[in-house]
């Protein structure tokens, strides 16, 4: 089943103002559904090496996947969407594909990276996310955010250390607490959500909420929304003009209409006529 | 690495480096920073540090902790803080890592914890404050660097931007344009003599569905750009195209039939 007639996808990477190179990575397929942020690290290139191998790998393996499974379907043994099954599989592929070649290449030592999919399909949305990068959604011109970071702020946040506004002006805001292809093995987290129609998907590396407020990103995804490109650039625009400290990328999925999964023939015959 | 310079009536008596996760303030000598005065209790206050944030917290003391004149039982100290403890002034200056660069710094890095102790870790710091000392004392070694290779790559980079504190770079639109006091005054039509401020980030102008324009507030100043609809907004009688353009005092905007104004206020 393709989907874009029921989604449209957006996207935007930048290094910023700052840094050098981008280690950001960003992989969108619309046919399938499928939205990957990735935020590299490591020295040298060893970033981009790793946020690269994740959205590649990741995207040919959903593809692959897809071809095998329908993933609106309950798995019998887990009781979950094989959607959830299916991005833990292809992360756990990643992770092992990144970790290995930073074992076996001294230049990519220590590398690794922070990693936001999302997977649409039967009007849900799965998201499997490592690390902080995010995930919000703006539905009825309200941003939240739908992903809790991998980071010691967050778990500062939680314990009460730390509220959210003094948590802005922390100096610790690098610091992760899971990212993928830093150990063998690696658990992603994943959740199910409802997809409405007019709802907005926005994916983002650090580099765009460290630097502009969720106020201000929740007034540019929603006043910006008929116009997904034009709402990238923006938010990139602003993250620069704040300064732009980090690489900054962005992944805007928007939901045109419902896309249910028909089974089997049903669809396919609606998805000539559509 | 941060301290604290302890004075009395403008005289430094002593700095303090933070170089312990918990740090005590008190009259007793057994405090790390000894203030022997009779209005300090005992044990007055201490001060708890995680990697590069510091807690200040009042341990009950009988006289009471100020920060910047106010009262505090916990405060998150920021740069330039100044801690009062009877008419001993502590002023907290954090000049970020010596040596390492802002930019090194600021790298994203993974704060490892070895996988059997990750729930131990998050119960602590569940907790309570005092707490987590064990593990946070931990964690900054466990943390893996890519040590050598992120040195070589900051060193390849430009120099971060000046010493600009956190709050100046996430708050930009404060500044700049923000002064400038850019507003639409609708020239035509039903609402003909309104003024609309562009005080936010972004302003959208039109009809949704047919023609929408948006006008940015940046840091140089304002900038129109086209959002949606066939037609594009013509501005001093040229339609743009799909670039941003930037709005100059007095400039005529022609959007969805609707003749408006830009201008500067002072």
């Amino acid at each position: 089943m393709n989907l874009r007639n029921s989604l449209e996808m957006a996207t935007a990477t930048h290094t910023g103002m700052v840094r050098s190179h981008n280690e950001d990575s960003v992989n969108v397929e619309t046919d399938i559904g499928l939205a990957v942020l990735a935020d590299g690290m490591g020295g040298y290139n060893a970033g981009e090496v790793a946020s690269g191998i994740a959205t590649a790998l990741i995207a040919t393996e959903t593809r692959e996947a897809l071809t095998r499974l329908s993933p609106h379907d309950v798995d019998q043994e887990s009781g979950e969407m094989v959607a959830f099954g299916l991005l833990n599989d292809v992360v756990t592929k990643a992770n092992e594909s990144i970790y290995q070649s930073a074992n076996s290449q001294p230049q990519y030592a220590g590398m690794g990276t922070t990693l936001v999919v999302g997977l649409f399909c039967d009007n849900k949305v799965t998201v499997a996310h490592i690390g902080d990068s995010r995930c919000y959604r703006l539905r009825d011109n309200r941003l939240e955010q739908i992903t809790r970071d991998h980071s010691l702020l967050q778990e500062q946040i939680d314990s009460g250390l730390l509220t959210k506004e003094a948590a802005r002006r922390s100096q610790n805001k690098n610091l992760v607490t899971r990212a993928l292809g830093i150990e063998p093995s690696v658990i992603p987290e994943i959740h199910v959500h409802e997809a409405k129609p007019g709802d907005l998907y926005l994916m983002c590396s650090d580099g765009l909420n460290d630097m502009v407020d969720d106020e201000d990103i929740e007034l540019t995804v929603s006043s910006l929304s008929s116009n997904l490109p034009l709402a990238a650039t923006q938010l990139v625009q602003m993250a620069n003009d704040a300064g732009g400290r980090d690489n900054i990328s962005v992944v805007l999925v928007k939901i045109k209409r419902d896309f249910p999964a028909g089974n089997g023939w049903v669809s396919k015959v609606r998805s000539w006529f559509v | 690495m941060a301290k604290l310079i302890l004075s009395l009536d403008g005289q430094v008596i002593k700095e303090y480096d933070i170089n312990k996760e918990r740090m005590t303030i008190g009259r007793k000598p057994h405090n790390d920073i000894q203030i022997d005065n009779l209005a300090v209790s005992g044990e007055h206050a201490m001060i708890m540090t995680i990697l590069n944030d510091s807690f200040l917290e009042d341990l009950g003391s009988t006289n009471g902790t100020m920060v910047n004149g106010q009262p505090v039982k916990k405060h998150f100290l920021q740069g330039d803080d100044v801690v009062e403890i009877g008419k001993y002034k502590l002023k907290y200056v954090n000049e970020k890592a010596g040596g390492m660069s802002q930019q090194e710094f600021e790298k994203t890095m993974v704060l490892k914890t070895p996988p059997v102790e990750t729930a131990k870790a998050k119960a602590a710091t569940d907790t309570n404050v005092s707490d987590t000392k064990p593990d946070m004392q931990a964690n900054p070694q466990a943390a893996v660097v890519a040590q050598a290779a992120m040195k070589a790559d900051a060193a390849a980079e430009q120099p971060a931007v000046g010493g600009k504190p956190q709050e100046d770079a996430t708050n930009p639109l404060a500044g700049a344009a923000g002064d400038l006091g850019g507003t639409i005054q609708i020239l035509s039509g039903p609402n003909a003599g309104r003024e609309l401020p562009l005080s936010k980030p972004l302003t959208t102008l039109g009809k949704p569905g047919i023609q929408v324009a948006v006008i940015a507030k940046r840091p140089q100043g304002y900038f129109i750009t086209h959002v949606e609809g066939t037609n594009f907004p013509v501005v001093n009688g040229k339609p743009l195209d799909a670039q941003a353009q930037k709005l100059q005092d007095h400039d005529i905007i022609e959007l969805a039939g609707v003749k408006m104004e830009f201008f500067l206020k002072s």
